[in-house]
């Protein structure tokens, strides 16, 4: 199995770092819309202001932008949730709040994938009547179209490469760009218009949560423009680009060609999206506040400015959300560098460290999280409380700490560095309370911050780069691409996929845990997996090779006007395809 | 003459003239009671050290320390108006029309910005409802008649292109523009080298018996004065000292310190840093003017006024015909100084 | 006169070539020898999934694999002639100049800027009005009232504009003025001039006080401190003597003496504001110069940083030729040399 490339996290390109700079706590503020009553994470569980009216504008802005709005080219959580408005994938998950969301559900297919026995067969059946935005019937060979175009990841670098890596393709395939007319039906078969066939190289039975991704939104193939593409995407959701200017601004207005008859899943209210892209963050929370805009589309959360005036006027803290993110900070100790060879020196750290003050480096409980005691976010199947290292208020047990250090052979202490990206003020300042938490048994961090573009290829994921660098510990965060145990944590605890440069998996090598994961590929019984899952989670932690931060959280506004306002699990921020405006 | 009571028809007429200056440090009384009177086509000589007042003085006259701070009394009476109760903009209204005012340094005291003959216009225009182009003709007119050699070019010239003296030439054309009836030239010279100076003097002279103005000249130059005044004032902190007319002051000085000035003046015969009678100390403060007499903390001969000098300010007194000494010796005994022992001394050499 | 100009303009064409070599060497020398590799370059033009031998097509493609010299051949060629960027998907055009070509965004740079400095120059021109005649008038005062309250205020307010930073006063008149009171336009809602001026004034007004506090500021020190000087020069006292009315005494005599270097610094500071002011503009959330190169540093966009760096060079390269010719105007004894 070889899901090598992985992405980074979506939302890794996206922490939150709320702006620097002083925003006072002005005056304005909260009030309900009129008919529903605001209180602090009232559309976590079920639908804010519930609402059938159709018409209006939903206002939206971006504090940075798209990487594309291609659908074979993005990669972004908020973009994945978005792009529902204006294409259709074979599948998506359900417009529905809290756990309901986490569903699949048949989009441009009429049901989820057929698998073949070995689960290396997945066959999808198109609804009929879904055309383009031209009134062009969608057809099964746009989407294999859609599919290997998005193979050629030199000109559609961003997407996920999955599909890539799980079809069969043909030998030195290059993609539907460079080689149109190569025969790829070892990978993809398109027996009649309304049927798509796809071949994998292994079994691989989460496949249906790779299909709901953008890349299998159908393109028709003389409309593709290459890279110019995401300037004029042809729709097949209810809406259609109306203005787009790449990097400022774009809007959408309702697609004409659009048949809500073979659409259940998009109740799609509003008539027009408004989307203002690179617009500082301060002046976003603020908009949100005083009702100016009403969606913070790339759903990162507030930043520390409005947080700090939020939670101070309980008016305005009623209409937030406090999500948690299926997305974990934590830091890799690579067993390989001395003296963490020896598993008393990891325990140490593990139990010299502090973890409130890791927690407040982190923006603290609403904005940063909470202290996590292993690697399966609370909301993903597996999840349980790991007591190995607890401490007395999670402050640190120095006591036990020196105890290790002492079976380790270092009682004094000893030195070593900590990686962190340089561009993320967050991760500096982790990096920084566990440097003070640890300098408290003697143990000596030094601050090595690199470039985040190359953080994984060339320094910490790059384990000749970490052994001769003496890089002891690693900050790191992970995100699911899609709410399934097996995504988030693969990547990060199966040391199969560790290679020579580029590893997200930094420092989890234990046979024992390939084998659990192993058996879960195999294993049919849902509540058996989960059960495993654990027991991997408990390996990790036993291991002491990983040190978990904190089980991410985000703090959303619900923008003043809207209706049908709710988080799903799924998307972990406000259900795009849902809203409303009143 | 009647000088110090005022009240006679002269054209110009200041009376009791004090300019004081409150600072920080204390009240600057730069001039203090000071009077005098001047008819058209008459030149009075200002005399005296730097500090002395006679800078202020002529200021003062053209009214351009009012809206500043500066505390003025007395009266300045200018063909037949009062300008020290007279509002700001009726004095200025006279400015550069009734009287003008030619400075020391010709370089700094033109723009460096705008052509000569564009200061020159604007002068003109300011007092004349007249078009450009006939302001223009006018100014080239001028630096014609103060010996600027191709008026019609060097008008648009600016200062920087202009020698000292030519400079000087222009800076005079611009304070005649309006042919005023009081030309003031406050050390209109000092800047200049020797031949120019002579040369900018003879044109003065000649320019004021052309235009008929009455003409007062501030210098520490008494060489200047000589050639020109028909009238001489001497001032010292603040107050005047001697006055009376040239040959008075040149050949009956009575005052000490005019004595030292006559003895301080350079001549042809003499090596010009040679002082025959030097002046010891330096001028007083004008915050702490000296008790009494203000020059006997100098004065050789203040022992024989039996300490009055430290005590009581002298007045200013009458000699005889019009001239004035403030001093605190007798009459014969300023007259036996002089002409015992002063005189040969700045004869003999 | 001419052959000072000839010689200024001489200068300002070796300083554009100077300025281009060493942005470019910037942008292509410098991390080579920082260590990068064509592939590690190509790298941020690639995704984050991208295999090493896609790096490695993407790197070719790019011609970072061609001698610095040649690449610096080609870029100054794209500026005077355009040059043509392969996509891997089509061959796209970027006609000259050419500033570049982002290979993220897939657009050629210099439309790009065009579009940018609009908003840039827009916010600049309000900003400089307002700045210069409030700095000036306010100096002016200040110094004709010397110690006065109306001098102490000023001077007081005047530091304040030059000590807060734009992202501070910028927040906190959006959150008074925009959010609080709705008197002014929320950021983000530029409108074009040539749409609707009135819109276009009304979206800017808050941005351009912002500005203009910043910089107001020094020039009111600077004016007042210069027409302190000057209105103590003999050439005012010769205007008064003139009997000039005290106004064309102040402003034609006394403030043209001291506008030397409020022009100096007037030239250079506009030319480095038309490069983009970068915090009003993420602050006011204005899509211009400014904000195009932190969202593109943000994005690692590198053609567009480096397009954005050659553009304000420029400006600051053009800015000093026009202070220079000014400075002949203003100064006429400037001209003789």
């Amino acid at each position: 199995m070889a899901l090598t490339a992985i992405g980074t996290v979506i939302a890794l390109g996206l922490t939150a770092c709320g702006g620097g700079g002083g925003t006072p706590a002005g005056t304005g503020g909260g009030t309900a819309a009129a008919g529903a009553k605001d209180a602090f994470n009232a559309s976590l569980t079920s639908v804010w202001n519930p609402s059938t009216k159709k018409g209006g504008t939903v206002k939206m802005a971006n504090p940075g932008t798209w990487d594309s709005l291609d659908p074979g080219d993005t990669y972004y959580g908020y973009s994945f949730n978005f792009i529902r408005l204006y294409g259709r994938a074979l599948l998506m998950f359900k417009s529905a709040p809290g756990k309901d969301g986490n569903t699949l559900v048949p989009d441009l297919a009429e049901s989820l994938g057929q698998a073949s026995d070995d689960n290396k067969t997945w066959t999808y059946k198109l609804r009929t009547g879904v055309k383009y935005e031209d009134g062009t019937p969608v057809t099964s060979k746009d989407v294999a179209y859609a599919v290997s175009r998005a193979f050629d990841k030199e000109v559609l670098p961003h997407g996920p490469s999955y599909l890539n890596e799980l079809l069969n393709w043909p030998k030195d395939y290059k993609g539907a760009f460079k080689e149109p007319d190569r025969d790829i039906s070892s990978a993809i078969e398109t027996p009649d218009d309304q049927t798509i066939v796809f071949h994998l190289k292994q079994p691989f039975g989460s496949f249906d949560y790779i299909v709901q991704m953008p890349m299998t939104m159908p393109v028709p193939k003389d409309k593709d423009t290459g890279t110019k593409y995401q300037e004029h995407v042809m729709s097949t959701g209810p809406y259609m680009f109306d203005t787009n200017e790449i990097g400022k601004s774009f809007s959408l207005k309702r697609n004409p060609n659009w048949d809500p008859a073979t659409d259940p899943n998009r109740p799609a209210l509003p008539d027009r999206y408004e989307v203002a892209l690179n617009v500082n963050a301060d002046d976003i929370d603020n908009r949100l506040i005083s009702g100016d805009l009403q969606v913070e589309v790339s759903g990162v959360g507030m930043g520390q400015a409005a947080l700090t005036r939020v939670l101070n006027d309980p008016a305005l803290k009623e209409r937030t959300d406090n999500p948690q993110l299926q997305r974990l900070w934590y830091v890799s100790i690579p067993p390989e560098v001395k003296p963490f060879d020896n598993i008393e020196c990891r325990k140490a750290v593990q139990f010299a460290v502090d973890r409130t003050s890791v927690q407040r480096a982190w923006g603290g409980p609403l904005a940063g999280g909470d202290i996590a005691t292993g690697m399966i976010p609370p909301s993903m199947d597996g999840y349980k409380q790991i007591a190995l290292y607890d401490t007395p208020e999670g402050k640190g047990d120095v006591t036990k700490a020196k105890a290790a250090l002492q079976a380790c052979g270092q009682p004094n202490g000893f030195e070593t560095n900590i990686s962190y990206r340089a561009e993320r003020p967050k991760e500096k300042a982790y990096a920084e309370a566990l440097q003070q938490s640890l300098a408290k048994v003697g143990i000596k961090l030094t601050l090595k911050p690199f470039p985040q573009g190359d953080y994984f290829s060339l320094y910490a994921g790059k384990p000749a780069y970490v052994q001769e660098n003496n890089i002891g510990l690693a900050v790191n965060g992970w995100g699911s691409d899609y709410p399934e145990t097996y995504g988030f944590m693969q990547a990060i605890v199966d040391s199969r996929t560790i290679r020579d440069a580029g590893n997200y998996n930094l420092s989890v090598k234990i046979p024992e845990v390939d084998q659990l994961i192993d058996q879960i590929k195999g294993e049919a019984d849902a509540a058996k997996r989960t059960e495993l899952w654990s027991q991997v989670d408990q390996r990790v932690m036993e291991e002491a090779v990983t040190m978990p931060g904190v089980y991410a959280r985000s703090l959303l506004m619900r923008g003043k006007g809207l209706t049908n306002v709710f988080v799903s699990d799924s998307q972990q921020m406000y259900d795009y395809v849902g809203l409303g405006v009143q | 003459m009647s000088v110090g009571n005022g009240g006679s028809a002269g054209h110009l007429a200041v009376r009791d003239l004090s300019i004081h200056f409150p600072t920080d440090d204390g009240l600057v009384r730069a001039v203090d009671g000071l009077s005098f009177t001047l008819e058209r086509g008459k030149t009075l000589g200002i005399v005296g050290e730097s500090g002395s007042g006679k800078s202020v003085t002529s200021l003062g006259i053209l009214g351009l320390h009012k809206g500043g701070h500066a505390r003025i009394s007395g009266e300045i009476w200018l063909d037949g108006e009062e300008l020290v109760s007279a509002s700001a903009d009726a004095v200025r209204k006279l400015r550069g029309k009734k009287m003008a005012m030619i400075f020391q340094d010709p370089l700094s005291a033109m723009h460096p910005y705008y052509t000569v003959g564009h200061q020159i216009v604007e002068a003109y225009r300011i007092h004349n409802q007249v078009s450009k182009a006939a302001a223009r003709r006018h100014a080239i007119d001028m630096l014609g008649r103060v010996g600027i050699p191709e008026p019609a070019q060097r008008v648009d010239n600016y200062p920087h292109e202009f020698s000292g003296g030519m400079r000087q030439r222009a800076m005079i054309a611009m304070a005649l523009s309006c042919d005023p009836e009081l030309l003031i030239a406050d050390e209109p010279t000092t800047a200049l080298d020797v031949t120019v100076q002579a040369q900018i003097l003879d044109l003065m002279r000649d320019l004021q018996r052309e235009f008929d103005s009455a003409l007062i000249i501030i210098t520490h130059d008494l060489g200047v004065v000589a050639e020109l005044s028909d009238d001489i004032l001497v001032m010292y902190g603040g107050k005047c000292i001697e006055y009376g007319t040239a040959d008075d002051v040149f050949y009956r000085p009575e005052h000490p310190y005019t004595w030292g000035l006559l003895g301080s003046m350079p001549r042809l015969d003499r090596a010009p840093t040679e002082r025959l009678l030097p002046i010891k100390g330096s001028p007083p403060s004008l915050i702490n003017v000296p008790p009494g007499c203000a020059f006997h903390p100098r004065c050789p001969y203040e022992e024989r006024t039996e300490g009055r000098a430290s005590t009581e300010v002298p007045g200013l007194l009458e000699t005889e015909g019009g001239h004035l000494v403030r001093c605190h010796l007798p009459r014969e005994e300023r007259r036996a100084i002089w002409e015992n022992d002063v005189k040969p001394m700045l004869e003999t050499t | 006169m001419t052959t000072y100009i000839i010689r200024r303009l001489i200068g300002a064409v070796i300083m554009l070539l100077i300025v281009s070599m060493v942005t470019f060497a910037i942008f292509f020398l410098v991390p080579r020898l920082a260590g990068a590799t064509p592939e590690s370059l190509a790298s941020r033009y690639a995704g984050r999934t991208a295999t090493a031998e896609t790096q490695k097509l993407i790197a070719d493609r790019l011609g970072f694999n061609d001698p610095l010299v040649v690449q610096y051949g080609r870029f100054v060629k794209g500026l005077v002639a355009g040059s043509e960027f392969d996509t891997g998907a089509s061959i796209e055009q970027c006609p000259a100049p050419c500033f570049g070509y982002s290979y993220i965004t897939q657009q050629p740079v210099w439309p790009d800027l065009v579009d940018r400095s609009r908003v840039t120059l827009s916010l600049a021109v309000g900003a400089a009005a307002i700045w210069v005649f409030a700095g000036v008038a306010a100096g002016v005062v200040s110094a004709l009232r010397r110690g006065s309250f109306f001098d102490r205020a000023a001077m007081g307010i005047a530091l304040a504009g030059v000590s807060l930073p734009v992202f501070f006063t910028g927040m906190i008149s959006l959150v008074f003025f925009s959010y609080s009171l709705g008197l002014t336009a929320p950021g983000g809602t530029y409108v074009d001039f040539t749409v609707n001026p009135a819109q276009w004034a009304y979206s800017l007004i808050l941005p351009w006080i912002t500005l203009a506090f910043l910089f107001a500021a020094g020039y009111a020190r600077l004016t007042r401190a210069g027409m302190l000087e000057t209105m103590n020069e003999d050439y005012v006292r010769t205007a008064r003597a003139k009997g000039l009315p005290e106004r064309t005494v102040v402003v034609k005599h006394g403030l043209r003496g001291a506008l030397t270097p409020i022009v100096t610094i007037f030239g250079l500071d506009f030319g480095l504001l038309l490069g983009g002011a970068v915090l009003t503009e993420s602050t006011f959330s204005l899509n211009g110069l400014g904000k195009y190169a932190i969202d593109a540093i943000t994005n690692n966009d590198l053609p567009k940083v480096m397009g954005v760096t050659l553009l304000a060079a420029v400006f600051v390269v053009v800015a000093n030729l026009i202070v220079d010719l000014l400075y002949a105007v203003v100064d006429p004894r400037v001209r003789l040399s």
